[in-house]
């Protein structure tokens, strides 16, 4: 389910509040217990730790040996690179560590906030390839954060469009051709279609 | 090689003024750095230097392991806990400012001559400095790794050694270092005043019996084997802690 809207309109915070890090609101969340993975904004790794460290630490202590780690880290396309150090990544590599990360905890819940933002397109493209195999992988509810349209129409299943801020939800638009058939063209199409929609809603789109 | 080749000249130029000051003054009270040496020789023959320099190291030792953990535990709690800090804040600033000869004084009062009040008090000489520094690094710990733990679910004891102490080691390093060189001295003054052995009680004993070049003697010696234990100890544990800051990027 991707999150659309302007700057400031309060997608980050909406995605807090889900993972239970701000509690300073008023009204009532609703969340089944589970396991949470979040891929923040910036990777947020431990510049500290090994790549590999980074990723094992997300599990519970016994699990962190486990093959299970450096599979996901294959999955990523980081294998063998377990060893290095944060700073020695690209802005690239540190978010597929990220995705790592979030994906070994074999999360219920996946939240993650403009995770493919300030990357050079083609890397860009490779993710969002990526986060799709994984996902086809291991079907895993999602909670994606853009202000990029045609990223969350390649990806989502449901859009949900918030006004700018404070953001309310506005609009509700589900996806229903398959993430496969979604070529650029069919993108472009959706997107052509929803930034004609008459109502109000739509044209923080715009 | 060439490196060495300046310090090296330092050294020969202040060992060559020193010499020339103490044929110019031709007294007792000035010994040239021949004297010196032959006192520092006898000294190291005898095994006395060895005891003496061993006996304050270990007090030195001591008081360092002392300070940094209970420093460290309470810088760690007020950078943390604003209502610790407001609370024990004041006694911080109270603590920092009491003489450390005083502080020494006290414990042998209170405490009795003993070696615990000894160590006890040059360790609370240092808190209060490795308070200041663990607790600025504990206020400036960076949050979002916090909030990573959180949602990762990282038990109390991951939180402190992968996300918190990390981030202080450079804190600390501040600590160990200045430390070192003011535990060092308070040692000497606490060895003077109320031990009968060491670095500084002797230094106490060649002041009554006039013996500058005795002084001169333990003194170098002393110096010398802290700085080394500067650069062969605390400087690799400060760089291997802190390595993973000197990769470069690599695409």
């Amino acid at each position: 389910m991707a999150l659309v809207g302007p700057s400031g309109c309060g997608k980050t915070t909406m995605l807090n509040i889900a993972a239970g890090l701000d509690r300073a609101f008023d009204g009532e969340v609703e969340r089944a217990a589970g396991t949470l993975g979040y891929v923040f904004q910036d990777p947020r790794l431990l510049p500290w730790r090994t790549v590999r460290e980074n990723v094992a630490l997300a599990l519970p202590r016994r699990e962190r040996r486990s093959p299970r780690v450096d599979e996901t880290l294959a999955a990523v396309e980081m294998a063998g690179m377990g060893e290095r150090y944060p700073l020695q990544l690209s802005l690239g590599m540190a978010r597929r560590v990220a995705l790592a990360r979030a994906f070994v905890v074999d999360p219920d819940l996946l939240l993650m906030d403009e995770a493919f933002v300030s990357l050079d397109e083609p890397t860009a493209q490779r993710l969002r390839a990526l986060l799709a195999s994984l996902l086809e992988k291991r079907p895993t509810a999602v909670l994606f954060v853009t202000h990029n349209l045609r990223e969350a129409l390649a990806l989502a299943d449901r859009l949900l469009v918030l006004s700018p801020g404070p953001g309310r939800v506005v609009a509700e638009v589900p996806v229903r051709i398959p993430r496969a058939g979604r070529g650029p063209e069919v993108v472009e199409s959706l997107r052509a279609d929803l930034l004609a929609r008459p109502e109000p809603a739509f044209r923080v789109l715009a | 090689m060439r490196r060495a080749v300046l310090p090296l000249l330092s050294f020969a130029l202040l060992l060559a003024l020193w010499q020339a000051a103490a044929v110019q003054a031709a007294s007792r009270v000035l010994p040239g750095p021949d004297a010196v040496f032959t006192v520092l020789l006898r000294e190291a023959a005898s095994g006395a230097l060895v005891h003496h320099l061993g006996i304050t190291l270990l007090r030195v030792a001591a008081a360092f392991v002392v300070a940094m953990a209970v420093g460290g535990a309470l810088g760690l709690l007020l950078g943390r806990s604003k209502a610790a800090d407001r609370l024990f804040g004041p006694w911080l600033v109270l603590f920092l400012n009491i003489p450390a000869l005083v502080v020494i004084v006290l414990a042998y009062v209170w405490f009795g001559l003993t070696e615990a009040a000894a160590i006890g008090a040059v360790a609370v000489n240092k808190i209060p400095n490795v308070v200041v520094l663990v607790r600025e690094g504990a206020r400036a710990a960076d949050a979002r790794y916090s909030e990573m733990a959180q949602v990762y679910r990282f038990s109390p004891f991951d939180r402190l050694r992968h996300v918190l102490l990390p981030q202080l080691t450079p804190y600390f390093a501040a600590a160990a270092r200045s430390g070192l060189a003011l535990i060092w001295k308070i040692v000497l003054v606490v060895e003077m005043l109320g031990r009968s052995d060491g670095v500084g009680f002797q230094i106490n004993l060649l002041f009554q019996m006039f013996d500058v070049a005795g002084i001169l003697a333990y003194t170098i010696a002393f110096v010398a084997v802290v700085q080394v234990l500067e650069y062969a100890v605390l400087q690799p544990a400060e760089a291997r802690l802190l390595r993973w800051r000197d990769v470069r990027a690599e695409a």
